[in-house]
């Protein structure tokens, strides 16, 4: 009896399936979008035409004459905002890490982060406009403006209105994955050693920390430059228009009336993954870079210049707090439009208040915000429940899981939304999953479940291990320590994760209305639909609704697990 | 042949081919076995084979037989084996009386019958009418009491510790000693420790082996 | 069950098959069409971005309900084109019956692809009850969608005329020439846009423009021929080229839609702005939405105008509910609550001697909107173009201004 037997005899059928069953649930419908996509993008669509192979729609798309700009304008967008965020995040939390101020910026960011991208838009593009807020309150007694003056601010062809949106939703989002990262990192370990060999602090720390950070929000960083690259909501809304960026026109010719666009539109929908990748390539080029002079400065022995330093600091935490204000002035904009009667230039406040946008609303309003809560509740749940599952096989397997999976998760966030779609669509009707709610919920699964993985992953991980093992050598069988001490323990960050894949849910428009095949309205395609109409006192009201709708499930996360506390506290 | 004790029948674990830990010896009922030496020799890989959660790559032959049964190959909660760590590591989402009532077998039925326990095990610790009680309230002893309460109600059969006195201080350390090894000897439980402490060691009085 | 690959390869084959007309409702056989209809729930396709025209589809809706039982849903679209890529999807994908799109708000292009491919149901219109109260000969827009036929494949349900909104308080004399719009713009730089091509409203002032300026007007309603396209836009584009520098924003950006443009009168960023309904102005100030100094005025070469239309996808899923619509939009009493201007105020499609006394009198006791212009003042009605030109006009006028940058 002395053969050899792993130590630990687990029973690992029943959770073998989660990461197999999730991994299909994000790579198959973005794997069959992209072959939906490829395939007419070479001239293969029967219904259309194109029979037989050929190069054709690509020599198309090269004869748009628009075609350079809008390539040089989605580069410039994507790493521009990128490279933007990344700075200000890094600064920030370089210059503020350990610190009471820190810890009050990181309770703001879920609720900025559940912001929905086309509310930011819609908000901000209000706020800088010409007739926006800002320069209603500035006008007529500063600037002389009795009407708006004639200011190319909004869609200007540089792209700035939309790098400054942007940078309004990405700020946040990686600054909470850096924040994230930092205990993985060791950082207060690290500044306390960098500080005691008298650096000082933003130089301590992007000397010694940064490097280990950097390893951890790489991928956040991929999915923010594809995003920023290939966004179509906040284009239309703050981009430029003549032309606009690829995305944007890939959209609008695949909504063209002559049929043969669409052809060009999957050409162009090709382009939009390849430029892409390289922008990537160029982004990974440019860390190889960064890294070698990193390493040459660390060397060099500089300690930091207080002064500059203070400036950074101060400098760096004053943009980032701009930005949230930009994206809360916004959202109290439209929710003043939401109350507006008539409100002409340069009043800052209405003439009048009337509640008439509401009750406008209000009997169109109930079906789409049943059914937002009824895809995103159901969508966070099963994201939820396998991510769940993963990581419990993870831990019963004690197998973490490879780079490779990592890089899976971030694929639906990579891979542009445009270039795979429409492909999905396709497959939709293809395998009669046509239209229906549980076709978009598993559309919104591919977004919504990295984001749940990605906020609960690094909980339940840091959960001390020998609880389960205490509950273990007390009797209890797996699933009773699942339940009965692992949830409870970690409710907070199970709610926080369940409130951001509900939130991301929300926030979708291109699958909601690809896949739903246009009969699942959701608040944000009715949104959207109104945004296209410039009405912005419904569109206030849809999209004050929405951020409520949002805010909701976040506040449970905090506020349930207190209550929960306390009840148990009062007993005692 | 059943007879009563932990048998430790050539057991012996390894990490990529290289040995770490190897033990060939009984227990009986009430005898304590201190394993002593510096961290990083293996102590707490021992710990982890004899309650089952040894994490895949280390490879374990041999066997573990406590009372008769051969618990090699079976799941952690299915051993027996109660388990004190240097933490208490009481259940903070649970009441005092919760975390007792969590090492509460299923036999005994009954909302009513499992309140009785609890309550005359908190009166054994000389904590009556604690059971309401969050554990974040209570000073370190009386953590570790509850701690060993909680284990005990667990009907084990065998005891491990792992550096159990080590964050306790001085005085205290004395007292839940004696309370352990006291309970150990009177319900005639073997006991495996593993510690750096050596007055751990003379405290406990039994076989000392070196790793 | 067939993995979903081998399910979308078998599609891929099927539709490459003719396209299978599902069973149709016949609307010769009347009360079958209304006794299949009942209980059916109609998907109706329709632009989704200005409330007031959703609310009336909401009316239509509850209507519907009431009289047929037949349960309406307003799919609101940000752009028609979307209800047609899907109409196409579904038949890449061999889907010919139960299709998800049963009643589209179409016209023009749209219109012309999908009948083009015969993705549409077969004729079906002159066979409504309320086709009685349409006099084509008399209304050729009704049956003519820019100079196609309808064939019986698209029901008519509201008129359309360009309409120049302005604000009086700050233009005195409305400039009622494409010449003096020019100088007027010249004067007032910035204060004049219309909607970006492919917008509907952007295509049209194009079109709008054109129609005052070509040599020879006819020919726009013949296809595009590429010899004479040069001499016929030649003039307009010397007329775009002079007035793109004095658009709004200098011609470098431009508002997505004709609701955004009155959003920028409301704002005071422009004082002109291009309409297709001549009574959008008039309700908008009845909203508290748009200042209640703009007013409408027309060119003097007369103003182009065409219909609204609903078609029948070949594989809608609820034809005969879809039809019971059709017919229910044609009818007196819904006909005149589009055309009331606190509805929505859109023009008729009826025509008047063919309507009883009783149903007359619903149009005659409609109120006149603030900023409208009574019937006799709307001038003459310009006929669309060939919808060849748009195509040609939009590729011009992106490769000219829209990619300018």
């Amino acid at each position: 009896m002395g053969a050899m037997t792993t130590a630990a005899p687990v029973p690992r059928s029943l959770w073998a399936w989660a990461p197999a069953l999730t991994v299909a649930a994000l790579i198959g419908p973005v794997a069959a979008g992209l072959i939906g996509t490829l395939a007419p993008a070479l001239g293969l669509h029967p219904t259309l035409g194109g029979a037989g192979l050929s190069l054709e729609p690509f020599r198309a798309l090269m004869d748009w004459p628009g075609l350079g700009r809008a390539v040089w304008l989605s580069l410039w967008v994507g790493l521009a905002s990128t490279a933007l965020s990344l700075a200000i995040v890094i600064l920030i939390v370089a210059a503020w890490q350990g610190t009471r101020s820190l810890a009050r910026v990181e309770r703001l960011l879920s609720p900025l982060l559940s912001v929905p991208h086309a509310a930011a838009a819609l908000g901000l593009a209000f706020l800088i406009a010409p007739s926006g807020w800002i320069a209603r309150l500035i006008s007529p007694w500063a600037t002389g403006w009795d009407r708006p003056p004639d200011l190319l601010i909004l869609h200007d062809p540089g792209g700035l209105a939309l790098i400054a949106g942007l940078l309004t939703k990405e700020v946040p989002f990686l600054m909470l994955m850096t924040l994230a990262a930092l205990p993985q990192a060791d950082a207060a370990a690290r500044m306390r050693v960098a500080r005691a060999l008298g650096y000082g602090q933003v130089t301590g720390w992007l000397k010694t920390v940064l490097p280990a950070i950097y390893r951890q929000i790489r991928l956040p960083i991929y999915a923010v430059l594809a995003y920023a690259m290939s966004t179509v909501d906040m284009a239309v809304i703050l981009g430029p228009t003549t032309p606009p960026v690829l995305a944007v026109q890939v959209v609008a010719w695949m909504h063209d009336p002559d049929l043969s666009m669409r052809f060009q539109a999957a050409a162009g929908a090709v382009l939009q993954l390849a430029l892409v990748i390289g922008a990537l390539a160029l982004w990974r080029i440019c860390e190889m870079f960064g890294s070698a002079v990193l390493t040459r400065w660390r060397g060099s022995g500089g300690r930091g210049n207080p002064a500059l330093e203070r400036l950074i600091a101060r400098g760096a935490l004053g943009l980032g707090v701009a930005l949230a204000a930009m994206l809360i002035a916004g959202l109290a904009g439209l929710a003043a439009w939401s109350v507006a009667g008539l409100w002409s230039f340069p009043d800052p406040l209405p003439h009048s208040l009337t509640l008439r946008s509401w009750t406008r609303a209000a009997p169109g309003l109930a079906d789409p915000l049943r059914e937002t809560l009824i895809i995103g509740a159901v969508a966070a749940a099963v994201s939820l429940a396998l991510v769940i599952a993963c990581l419990e096989a993870e831990h019963r397997t004690g197998r973490t899981p490879s780079d490779a999976a990592r890089w899976l998760l971030y694929l639906p966030l990579i891979v542009p939304q445009v270039a795979f779609l429409t492909g999905l669509q396709t497959l939709a009707i293809g395998v009669g999953l046509d239209g229906g709610r549980a076709a978009v919920i598993a559309a919104h699964i591919v977004f919504v479940l990295p984001y749940v993985f990605l906020s609960l992953s690094d909980p339940w991980r840091a959960w001390d291990r020998r609880q389960a093992t205490v509950a273990h050598a007390l009797g209890a069988g797996p699933l009773r320590v699942l339940w009965a001490v692992r949830l409870p323990m970690l409710l907070q960050p199970v709610l926080t994760a369940a409130a951001v894949g509900f939130a991301v849910s929300v926030g979708q428009y291109l699958p909601t209305l690809l896949v739903g095949a246009g009969r699942i309205e959701t608040l944000t395609t009715e949104a959207v639909a109104l945004s296209s109409g410039g009405d912005r006192r419904i569109v206030g009201v849809y999209t004050l609704v929405q951020f409520v709708v949002l805010v909701i499930p976040f506040a449970a996360a905090l506020l349930v697990p207190r209550l929960v506390q306390r009840r148990r506290a009062d007993n005692g | 042949m059943a007879e009563g004790g932990l048998i430790l029948d050539a057991l012996r674990v390894a990490l990529n081919g290289k040995t770490l830990v190897a033990l060939d010896t009984t227990l009986g009922p009430g005898e304590v076995l201190t394993v002593m030496g510096p961290s990083g020799a293996g102590k707490s890989t021992l710990l982890a084979a004899l309650i089952g959660q040894l994490p895949p790559a280390f490879r374990m032959s041999g066997r573990i037989i406590l009372n008769g049964r051969d618990i090699t190959a079976l799941p952690t909660e299915a051993r027996r084996m109660g388990l004190l760590f240097q933490d208490d590591v009481l259940f903070p989402h649970l009441s005092v009386g919760g975390n007792l009532a969590f090492g509460l077998p299923a036999h005994i039925r009954g909302r009513a019958a499992r309140m009785d326990r609890v309550r005359a095990a908190l009166a054994d610790i000389g904590l009556a009418g604690f059971e309401t009680r969050d554990p974040t309230t209570l000073s370190g002893g009386q953590r570790a009491r509850v701690a060993l309460m909680r284990m005990l109600l667990s009907e084990p059969e065998a005891l491990l510790l792992d550096e159990a006195f080590s964050k306790l201080d001085m005085g205290l350390r004395a007292q839940i000693r004696s309370l352990v090894f006291d309970t150990a000897r009177a319900r005639g439980l073997p006991v495996v420790q593993v510690t750096h402490d050596r007055a751990d060691a003379e405290a406990a009085g039994g076989r000392v082996v070196e790793v | 069950m067939p993995s979903p690959l081998a399910r979308l390869a078998a599609a891929a084959l099927i539709a490459a098959a003719p396209v299978a007309q599902a069973q149709s409702p016949d609307p010769a056989d009347w009360s079958g069409v209304l006794e299949e209809a009942r209980g059916q729930t109609v998907f109706w396709h329709a632009w989704g971005g200005s409330p007031t025209v959703n609310d009336f589809i909401a009316w239509v809706g509850d209507e519907v309900q009431d009289r047929y039982g037949v349960t309406l849903e307003h799919v609101k679209l940000t752009d028609t084109g979307e209800a047609v890529s899907r109409v196409i999807a579904e038949h890449a994908a061999g889907q010919d019956t139960g299709g998800a799109v049963d009643l589209i708000w179409i016209n023009g292009e749209n219109f012309a692809a999908l009948q083009s491919r015969g993705l549409l149901q077969d004729p079906w219109v002159t066979e409504l009850p309320n086709w009685r109260f349409i006099d084509p000969e008399a209304n050729p827009a009704t049956v003519t969608d820019f100079t196609l036929p309808t064939n019986g494949q698209e029901a008519p349900w509201g008129l359309a005329q360009v309409v120049f909104p302005y604000d009086a308080a700050r233009v005195e004399t409305p400039p009622r020439s494409m010449a003096a719009l020019l100088d007027w713009a010249r004067e007032n730089p910035g204060r004049f846009a219309f909607p970006q091509p492919p917008d509907f409203l952007g295509h049209t002032f194009l079109k709008q423009a054109l129609s005052e300026l070509a040599p020879d007007p006819a020919a726009l309603q013949a296809p595009v021929d590429d010899a004479t396209y040069d001499a016929i836009t030649a003039p307009l584009w010397d007329f775009m080229d002079a007035l793109t520098p004095h658009l709004w924003r200098g011609g470098a950006a431009y508002p997505t839609s004709g609701p955004q443009l009155f959003q920028l009168m409301a704002d005071g960023e422009i004082d002109i702005a291009i309409s297709f309904s001549p009574n959008e102005a008039s309700n908008l100030i009845a909203n508290v939405t748009l200042q209640d100094s703009v007013r409408t005025f027309v060119m003097e070469a007369g103003s182009l105008g065409n219909a609204s239309f609903v078609a029948i996808p070949y594989n809608a899923n609820a034809a005969a509910g879809a039809m019971v619509v059709a017919d229910f939009l044609m009818s007196p009493e819904a006909q005149a609550e589009m055309a009331n201007p606190e509805v929505w105020g859109v023009g008729t499609v009826l025509a008047m001697d063919r309507l009883s006394a009783e149903d007359r009198a619903r149009f005659d006791d409609l109120p006149l909107g603030i900023a409208t212009l009574p019937a006799e003042a709307l001038g003459a009605i310009l006929p669309e173009p060939h919808p060849s030109w748009v195509e040609r006009l939009e590729a011009d006028w992106t490769a000219r201004y829209g990619t300018a940058q």
